[in-house]
């Protein structure tokens, strides 16, 4: 095993017990940590449910599960996926550990409160699993928790709502954070125009952390009145009404979507110049059609409603702004494939998973036209072509940016090399089973198979086998890419400081990271794509 | 923040703002009793808006405060106003 000379961050402090040293620290580095392996853990127990949902729908009728159970695991797959791994996930994790290095800074603006956020997505993610286990069983809701459902279903609902209220205050608190600390911490030299693309992204998505999670909190706390003192917020029959619940829950959560796809796009961002030794092409465009996502991405929540009972005149406004959203997406795909266009591409791993990132994001980008125009949304509302459409965006999207994240910054944080030969074959087996998985669902919803449901008619089943086997091959390439991953930061050869060649200012420092980041701040004197500035600050 | 560069608030300035506070509440209530169709909303959304305005800009010294704050809370107010007004919309037109 490789001995590295300096373990940075990591080295022990001897003040207190180890495991005091890491929850109780305000390092912008550890409390990062402490988010990827949390997100990373329970992104293993929503991949565990995920498998059970897909081994229920091998064959018609029940299979391994009653409705009952398999409504509560589709809610839970989603509770735990969405809200324990994929929003805080990139920007928590990542976001928290490469912000103050790639703007250079000492440590976010709050560090503190920066902890309070860790400890709040704990207490959170804790009463979300006792839900389970605690009152009238697991919620069977689905993640979006749709009225009068949730308010009249005995399952363990307001335990889980509070949950999702608590991990709302702990995403608020790290775009608190973050954009304080863009605004205020970013070294001499470093103007806005010398953002890496990747913090443009954590800007827009924290901006919308703040505006659009607040509104979260006061829908769940609404169905929380409505369950237990029954006010008829949501009841017509006493001048209430049911899709009140719909807007104000999408309101956050369409937003949603872009807190967990746009850090994503600035890991792609990230990575993309550097595998290509080229500067990206339309630096500008990319950082502007981040706020632009964010901006327009606001205003589309409408799209999750076109059934559901709202005006026409609302539906044709909702579908034509989402439209529009399509406009800064496609911004940002051409940029990537212009900065590809005679680059020198070198096909390593954190490459690799960004240009699925880039094919499948187009796959999942398109579907979501066909869902945004409101008359073929009609006929596959509901149906398994949704389920496909947003595991292309979320997982094929955020999930494979995610993957390209861990390959592309552990050596930096650990400064140690995994194996390549592995990781690049672990690529090949998640990117194959991936599509096996979720091609064949798009599939089926437009021949009528509908969500939500244990059960369905026999001619559907070749199309669920195929996606049932996938998952097994995205699993199993899944298990390999973290074995090996583990035993590269165990027992991996050095690093060294800059494994990549690449310019942002966290390859300036050694690897990992001293505690305090940079000895002084540092003289920032060339654009973050300057390739051949690669080491210097 | 530098306490110092704030300026306090004259008597003055404070009590008519107080008064103005309580003409709008009494107009508020005067319009709930007024049937202005669609128009109700946008009445009482406007007057509250309005006093939390006052509270913000003299009682909580976001008039001393730098432009950059001043953006950021405009901001705030305007997507929030922009979730309401397509919220209503929708029920206007159904």
């Amino acid at each position: 095993m490789a001995k590295l000379n300096d373990r940075g961050f990591l080295q022990a402090s001897n003040r207190q017990p180890l495991l005091f040293d890491w929850i109780f620290s305000v390092d912008h580095k550890r409390i990062g940590l402490l988010y990827l392996y949390s997100v990373s853990a329970f992104f293993l127990v929503g991949m565990m449910l995920g498998l059970l949902i897909r081994l229920e729908l091998i064959a018609p009728g029940p299979t391994i599960a009653t409705a009952q159970t398999y409504n509560a695991l589709f809610t839970l797959h989603g509770v735990v996926m969405i809200f324990l791994f994929i929003i805080p996930g990139i920007p928590a994790a990542f976001g928290n550990i490469m912000l103050p290095l790639q703007i250079g800074a000492q440590d976010v603006a709050f560090p503190r409160l920066n902890l309070l956020s860790w400890w709040l997505y704990i207490l959170g993610a804790f009463m979300a699993l006792t839900s389970l286990f605690s009152g009238g069983g697991p919620p069977d809701t689905g993640w979006t928790f749709y009225v009068p459902f949730a308010s009249e279903t005995p399952t363990n609902v307001s335990l889980a709502l509070l949950a999702v209220f608590i991990i709302g205050f702990s995403s608020i608190l790290t775009g608190v954070n973050f954009v304080t600390t863009i605004h205020r911490l970013r070294a001499p030299g470093m103007h806005w125009g010398r953002l890496p693309l990747f913090i443009w992204s954590l800007y827009a998505t924290a901006w919308v952390q703040i505006l659009a999670t607040p509104v979260l909190g006061i829908t769940v706390i609404l169905v929380m009145v409505e369950r237990l003192i029954g006010l008829g917020l949501f009841d017509p029959a006493r001048g209430g009404d049911p899709i009140l619940y719909q807007h104000l829950f999408w309101i956050y959560s369409h937003p949603a979507v872009y807190i967990m796809v746009l850090p994503a796009m600035g890991v792609i961002s990230e990575i993309i110049p550097v595998f290509s030794r080229k500067p990206t092409f339309g630096y500008k465009a990319i950082a502007a059609s981040s706020v632009a996502i964010a901006a327009a991405g606001s205003l589309v929540w409408g799209h999750h409603m076109f059934v559901s009972g709202m005006s026409d005149t609302a539906i044709m406004v909702f579908s034509l702004l989402t439209f529009l959203v399509a406009i800064p997406s496609a911004v940002k795909v051409f940029n990537w494939v212009a900065t590809l266009y005679r680059g020198s591409i070198s096909l390593e791993p954190p490459m690799l998973f960004a240009l699925a990132f880039v094919f499948l994001f187009s796959i999942g980008g398109l579907t979501g036209l066909v869902l945004g125009s409101a008359s073929a949304d009609v006929h596959v509302h509901d149906t398994h072509f949704v389920v496909g459409h947003f595991h292309y965006i979320m997982f094929g999207g955020t999930g494979f940016a995610f993957f390209a994240a861990l390959h592309y910054w552990l050596p930096k944080i650990f400064g140690r090399m995994y194996n390549m030969k592995i990781a690049t074959i672990a690529w090949a087996i998640i990117f194959v089973g991936f599509n096996l998985l979720y091609f064949p669902m798009m599939l089926v919803g437009l021949h009528g198979m509908p969500r939500r449901y244990y059960d369905y008619l026999p001619q559907f089943q070749n199309l669920n086998v195929i996606a049932t086997v996938g998952s097994w091959v995205l699993a199993i390439g899944l298990l390999l890419m973290f074995v090996n991953l583990y035993r590269g930061i165990r027992r991996g050869t050095a690093a060294g400081n800059n494994p990549w060649q690449a310019a942002t200012l966290e390859w300036v420092v050694t690897s990992p990271p001293p505690e305090e980041n940079f000895s002084q701040p540092p003289q920032v004197s060339h654009d973050p794509y300057d390739l051949q500035q690669a080491g210097k600050p | 923040m530098n306490q110092t560069t704030h300026g306090a608030l004259s008597f003055r300035c404070l009590t008519t703002v107080w008064i103005l506070l309580l003409v709008l509440t009494g107009i508020t209530v005067g319009v709930s009793h007024l049937d202005l169709g669609a128009i109700n909303i946008w009445a009482a959304l406007g007057i509250a808006t309005l006093k939390a305005s006052l509270v913000v800009f003299y009682f909580m010294h976001l008039k001393h405060e730098p432009r950059l704050l001043v953006i950021c809370l405009f901001i705030t107010l305007l997507t929030l106003a922009t979730f309401i007004g397509l919220t209503f919309f929708d029920v206007l037109y159904r």
